[in-house]
């Protein structure tokens, strides 16, 4: 037989219908749903009498526009659009009887964080949500990206998606990283090599010793922004440390099935020989701290570096980069450790995990913060309740922080956290777009540890110098 | 779904390349439970300052583009956000295709479920395009997708392609859940077959 990759092994195993011109129907194991990209598609249903075809493979929870501050059980406390979806939401896992995690509940929190937390997303499964983070659970092996709400609506009634194959892309990391670099710093550091479109029409499987060093938590993150490399899908081969994470988890098969499933999660890697279309090599031990200077998450530099010139790009890249430090306030030439930093971000499911949580009171740790505002958004419930428990939310409440409530949050500013007009925030999360973190707003991508620097400094910061 | 099959139109150039989802539509506007009036928001913080007045010189406020239901747009299109709003805003406005020389994944594949045509061309091509979209409200273009050629508005033909599957749904309106749902002895086969193989799923 020929030397398959992981992607085909999970593609094949998944395989519901394949018509002539290539065009299969891709059953879906875990469907995860939230409140704003789901009311049209179960209104849609609704409308054609349809059901859920599979409510158990369904799982809920409100993420993107719920407060995080307390109070939020009581929905006069939510503004009245963020109160409309949820009620919806609340509605729809009711009446189609689809799992679902309310507000009130402490497992509550991200949909990216929630499914790997409570064991839905398992090696080897097809794992889609109308959410473009989606990728995220590629970090198990699992072959998991964002849809629209019109294939969420088809996944609701069919289960499964009408798809065209991909592309193999293989990211390999080789060696070992160096201090105060994370698996942020490599996600970025990867789009910054390859641009935003690098990997569109591919699945993209990362490798290599780095990749294989790093928690769950770590490859999560790697995972997550896949998709701002363009890709349809990020993937990692599961292996001891992906078992030891999975195992005892909630919705983690047991006993008997536990083996049996190991018996298969253990053949899921690409075979020697396997074919990719296109291959990237970084090698670890050259990725520095990472920060983005501009409007896109390609605009990566290493935090030692100064802000570029629109001449020193190509083709539709200058205007984009005239654009962007306008957008920014920018000045080529300048040190990006120069740029003052208003508002600092920890959280989104980039870096909402208690990983990152460590990571970040690793360095603010008896010390304040020097910027107007600062903010820890836990991933979960039970991330904030653990982080609670292992003195991380004294750490950060006694450095200046806001500790709050589980949530999108200020990711994408669709609740009322958001940057006001030219605030300049250091942000974990995974987008610098223009007004994404609100109106006319500016974000600098970075790991939980340069957040955490820049937050005790006031300015963008190398966290070496820290550590 | 509304069918797409023949456009002559006018073309608005938007040369930026990697305009974002969260350009498209902005995400005040997500928190909708409905799929339609996102039109008059497309492309909101380009568009609009923060009293609401229209930006002059925004490509869609010129009297020459207001009637666009073609974009011609700088590369990576789409990219960010899996928000359907976005091509649901593109339709609103009365949008019907858009060329680029490439595409976001999910980007691409949303617009194929609201009538939209999202058309891949080479550089060249897309210059050519691009230069005749700055012609104005004069030059029309026409967009062919039986033959899968796009005619500028000085008569030069150019081919694109498109997946057939796809090419079907959109020239006939089809609702792809309802052909889905033709085959739902495939998915039961496979549903059973699976529970045997991977029963913790």
């Amino acid at each position: 037989m020929a030397p398959k990759t992981l992607y085909d092994k999970i593609w094949d195993a998944h395989v519901a219908h394949e018509s002539e011109d290539g065009t299969c129907l891709l059953y879906i194991d875990r469907h995860l749903v939230h409140e704003v990209t789901s009311p049209q598609a179960f209104e849609g249903l609704r409308m054609a009498g349809r059901k859920v075809h599979a409510p158990d493979k369904t799982i809920a929870v409100p993420d993107h526009n719920v407060p995080t501050t307390p109070g939020r059980e009581d929905p006069s406390n939510m503004t009245e659009d963020s109160a409309i979806q949820v009620a919806a939401l609340d509605k729809n896992a009711k009446e189609f009887g689809i799992h679902y995690y309310p507000v009130s509940d402490v497992r509550q929190g991200i949909v990216h964080i929630v499914g790997p937390e409570q064991g839905w997303t398992l090696p080897g499964m097809t794992v889609v949500c109308g959410d473009s983070h989606t990728a995220t659970h590629g970090a198990f092996g699992a072959l998991a990206h964002g849809i629209g709400t019109s294939e969420v609506e088809h996944v609701l009634a069919t289960q499964t998606l009408i798809q065209k194959k991909s592309k193999n892309m293989k990211v390999e990391i080789t060696g070992k990283l160096k201090p105060g670099v994370t698996a942020k710093d490599i996600t970025l550091a990867v789009i910054g090599a390859t641009g935003t479109a690098g990997g569109t029409g591919y699945v993209i499987e990362y490798c290599g010793e780095a990749i294989r060093d790093l928690t769950m938590e770590g490859r999560m993150t790697v995972c997550n922004m896949a998709i701002e490399g363009g890709a349809r899908a990020g993937l990692i081969a599961p292996d001891e440390t992906t078992f030891e994470y999975v195992k005892g988890r909630p919705h983690a098969p047991k006993g008997a099935q536990w083996e049996a499933a190991m018996d298969w999660w253990k053949t899921l890697y690409t075979d020697e020989g396997a074919h990719f279309d296109k291959v990237v090599t970084l090698k670890g031990e050259d990725i520095q701290p990472v920060v983005t200077w501009g409007t896109s998450p390609e605009d990566v530099l290493p935090i030692t570096a100064t802000v570029p010139a629109p001449e020193d790009f190509e083709g539709g890249k200058v205007g984009a980069a005239q654009r962007a430090l306008e957008y920014m306030g920018l000045e080529p030439g300048q040190k990006l450790t120069d740029i003052e930093i208003d508002t600092v971000f920890i959280g989104s499911c980039t870096n909402g995990r208690i990983e990152d949580l460590r990571a970040a009171a690793e360095i603010l740790k008896g010390k304040k913060i020097a910027v107007k505002r600062a903010m820890v958004v836990p991933g979960s419930g039970l991330v904030r309740a653990q982080a609670e428990e292992e003195g991380l939310a004294d750490i950060f409440k006694e450095a200046g922080f806001e500790w709050r409530l589980a949530g999108c949050s200020m990711c994408l500013a669709m609740n009322p956290d958001q940057l006001s007009e030219h605030e300049r925030c250091a942000a974990t999360s995974n987008r610098n777009f223009e007004g994404r973190q609100g109106y006319k707003g500016r974000t600098h991508l970075v790991s939980p540890a340069m957040a955490a620097a820049a937050a005790v400094t006031g300015k963008l910061t190398d966290v070496r110098e820290m550590i | 779904m509304d069918k797409f099959t023949k456009l002559t139109g006018i073309a608005a150039p938007m040369p930026l390349v990697n305009i974002d989802t969260d350009m498209i539509i902005p995400k005040v506007f997500l928190k909708t439970i409905k799929r339609s009036g996102l039109g008059v928001n497309l492309f909101d913080e380009m568009r609009y300052d923060r009293q609401g007045n229209e930006i002059e010189d925004f490509v869609l406020n010129q009297p020459q583009y207001r009637e666009a239901e073609i974009l011609v747009a700088g590369d990576n299109f789409g990219c960010g956000s899996s928000r359907e709003h976005a091509p649901w805003a593109i339709k609103d406005y009365g949008i019907r295709c858009v060329i680029s020389t490439s595409f976001a994944d999910i980007f691409f594949n949303n617009c194929f479920k609201n009538g939209i045509l999202p058309i891949v061309v080479s550089e060249e091509e897309h210059a050519l395009l691009m230069k005749d979209a700055e012609k104005g409200s004069n030059a029309r273009i026409t967009v062919d997708l039986e033959a899968q050629e796009v005619t500028t508005s000085d008569g030069e033909v150019i081919a694109f392609e498109v997946d057939a599957f796809k090419k079907h749904c959109l020239l006939n309106g089809l609702d792809d859940i309802g052909l889905t749902m033709e085959k739902s002895a495939s998915i039961d086969a496979f549903e059973a077959q699976a529970s045997q193989a991977r029963p913790w799923v």
